[in-house]
């Protein structure tokens, strides 16, 4: 991989630079960026205004649920892991939000209702899995359905958010040098992630997390505290989906039960061209970031085509998480 | 191949030994059944408690009508899709991909007839099926390579195709939801056999060949025998990559004729709706059937059980008067109920507080035999 073509700080501290090799550990990610910014690249010179920062920006916006559903997922699939019912719980999240605002709840009480439901049923399903040896993939599944139901259950028509609060954060912006501007949401979405990169890289549980997706009965014979990281990584999971359906919430200021059908596969799709071992134990957050980038320039280069179908973006993605796949099974056979 | 697949000796297998195996199977085939069709006889009790007339068929020109002929005929894209899960998931594979498959499936053949200059004959109806189904073997090939020669993991290699897959079927309808004016075509759905719906002898039959093939020869044990340790199977001389590439191929096939189903059934395609969570069904009804996801257990009767409930269940649903889309609640609870019973820690637990030796089933028996 040719990813030695790192911006130079200068001529006199050019030896290092040539000299420097990044960890292995971040070559996936490296990867994911360097496509990211060829796809931005191609992008720019074919289409006239694509290398607008703004373009960048409103990526970040347009996104910024997909966001935080890729960093409860990375949490989940680095314990090896998966979970299913990202899509439905952010469908939930807008219906529960739209409901109670329309019963005249606080848009504050709202937003800790949501939570604290999808963190619940993060719990749950932590709870299944890891207590009663039930694969992460059916009880998921069994969140899956259950958020979707419960969905239908407040209100199978659409309920329209019109809490001036709500509206106000959804169009709020900080305004950046030159012009520029980034929407609220986003901001919450890449603290999220700041605070992910935190914990995976800097704390206990963090550590305990990458340990139960290398080997779970070693992490087990450490000491590890593999119960609570395990369960833990489900709650983070729920509580990221029910957050990120609060976002989608404010981005279309809207409950419907239909929302987000089959996001969660873009939220794996992303965790996947990020970098991340779909068996667990390697991976890192910035790169779910970036796989997100990638998904989100793909519909921006689609859009600005204009004789592209948009069904090239699922077909794109698949082919995508097939590279990415297969070169992580080359690189990790190489190794072992 | 030939020699294994022969009448298995006990002595001729150094695996898992098939003997102790197939005692354990024909002693708690029974019994795995019991829940399911416990489950799928209260479910049918609710609904004579709710309309009475619920298990009234009557003969009309010849075909039969009824609420219990229209769960047989709408239960057949699920069971034909979960029989082919049942394979792969017997493996301890799985198989995401099939609701995309069968969108392909009912994409290619609608758009054949469409663009046919005979669109209502015969031959192009029987056409347009073959080249769907040309295509799902394809597919299906697809999935088996990249499980058993790339060696991806199952969720993730067939994960692709599922994303891709609804994109590849609007591709090939161009977006469109195509209809199609083809009596042979819709009489795979709507379509009677001596008074029976087609759609549920296309489903049984293929079931029952499925079953004589797999039961009759020592297919479903070799089978069996690759979910329970893939890498001692094949030093024990089975063709595990064989196998495994063998099941998803079925899979694929058994995805694109629910395809044709479906999309007979509306005599149209939508390749964004047809077929959409069908994977998910096909898992729950392989689990209520019993099939153990862990692999190397399988029961091809419990699967038939498991659709005919979950089609029960959607109809149930709608029959006691609640909203048809509350289903995915009853499905959520369905599942954490087979999954408890399923679990052997559950078990445990449950044991311990009502101290009874009740006898252990296949399920941990068999890990507990081979570790």
């Amino acid at each position: 991989m040719s990813t030695a073509t790192l911006p130079t700080t200068g001529p006199s501290a050019w030896d290092r630079v040539r000299s420097y090799t990044p960890s292995s550990k971040y070559y996936p990610v490296l990867a994911t960026t360097a496509l990211f910014i060829g796809m931005f690249g191609i992008g720019s010179l074919r289409f006239e205004g694509f290398g607008d920062p703004q373009v960048f920006l409103s990526l970040l916006l347009d996104n910024s649920f997909l966001i935080v559903l890729a960093v409860g997922m990375t949490f989940v699939i680095l314990t090896g892991g998966i979970d299913l019912s990202v899509g439905s719980v952010v469908a939930l999240s807008t219906m529960i939000a739209a409901k109670t605002l329309e019963m005249g709840w606080s848009p504050y009480l709202a937003i800790v209702a949501v939570l604290a439901a999808g963190t619940l049923l993060g719990l749950l399903m932590g709870l299944l899995i890891h207590y009663f040896d039930i694969q992460p993939f059916i009880a998921t599944l069994a969140g899956m359905f259950l958020a979707r139901g419960l969905c239908y259950i407040i209100s199978i028509e659409a309920i329209p958010i019109r809490d001036q609060t709500f509206s106000d954060w959804a169009f709020k912006t900080v305004n950046l040098p030159g012009g520029y501007y980034i929407g609220y949401t986003s901001v919450i979405a890449l603290l999220t992630v700041a605070v992910a990169v935190w914990v995976l890289a800097r704390t206990r549980f963090g550590r305990t997390v990458y340990a139960i997706g290398g080997s779970e009965s070693s992490a087990l014979l450490m000491g590890l505290k593999v119960a609570s990281t395990k369960v833990g990584v489900y709650v983070i999971s729920g509580f990221c989906a029910a957050l990120g359906g609060l976002l989608f919430a404010l981005y279309t200021l809207s409950g419907y039960s239909l929302n987000a059908v089959g996001m969660e596969l873009d939220a794996i799709a992303a965790v996947v061209i990020g970098g991340t071992l779909l068996t667990g134990g390697r991976g890192l957050v910035i790169g779910s970031l970036v796989g997100v980038l990638v998904l989100g320039i793909i519909q921006t280069f689609i859009s600005f085509d204009g004789t592209l179908s948009s069904w090239w973006t699922r077909i794109v993605i698949g082919l995508l998480v097939l590279v990415f796949v297969v070169i992580q099974r080359v690189a990790t056979r190489r190794q072992s | 191949m030939t020699d294994t697949l022969t009448r298995p000796t006990p002595s001729g297998s150094p695996g898992p030994s098939p003997a102790p195996q197939r005692r354990l199977r024909a002693s708690s085939s029974t019994k795995a059944l019991l829940w399911p069709v416990l489950a799928l006889v209260v479910l049918l009790v609710v609904n004579v408690v709710a309309t009475p007339s619920f298990f009234d068929i009557r003969l009309q020109d010849g075909h039969l009508f009824g609420p219990l002929v229209d769960i047989a005929r709408n239960s057949a894209p699920v069971m034909l899709v979960a029989l082919g899960m049942t394979l792969v998931i017997a493996t301890r594979g799985i198989d995401l991909s099939v609701g995309a498959i069968a969108a392909i499936a009912g994409a290619v053949a609608c758009v054949h007839m469409a663009g046919s200059s005979a669109e209502g004959a015969f031959a192009t109806a029987a056409v347009g099926c073959f080249t769907a189904l040309a295509v799902c073997l394809v597919l299906g090939l697809w999935n088996g390579f990249l499980v058993s020669v790339v060696g991806i993991q199952p969720i993730i290699a067939t994960l692709v195709l599922m994303v891709a897959g609804r994109g590849l079927a609007q591709l090939i309808t161009d977006g469109q939801i195509t209809t199609v004016n083809n009596d042979s075509f819709s009489n795979l759905a709507s379509g009677f056999v001596l008074a029976v719906p087609l759609a549920t002898v296309v489903a049984v039959a293929v079931v029952a060949l499925t079953a004589l093939v797999v039961r009759r020869t020592a297919l479903g044990m070799l089978v069996e025998s690759v979910g329970i340790n893939p890498e001692a199977s094949r030093l024990a001389g089975v063709r595990s990559r064989t196998i495994i590439w063998t099941v998803y191929v079925f899979s694929g096939l058994c995805a694109g004729l629910a395809g044709l189903i479906i999309a007979a059934n509306t005599r149209s395609v939508n390749a964004n709706s047809l077929g959409l969570f069908i994977e998910l069904d096909a898992i729950l009804a392989v689990v209520i059937g019993g099939t153990s996801l862990a692999g190397g257990r399988f029961s091809i009767l419990g699967t038939v059980v498991g659709a005919v409930f979950i089609t029960t269940l959607t109809r149930t649903v709608v029959n006691v008067g609640i909203p048809s889309e509350a289903n995915y609640l009853f499905k959520a609870l369905v599942v954490v109920a087979v999954c408890l019973l399923q679990s052997p820690r559950a078990r445990a637990a449950f044991r311990v507080r009502r101290v009874r030796p009740a006898a252990p089933t296949s399920a941990p028996t068999s890990k507990a035999g081979l570790a």
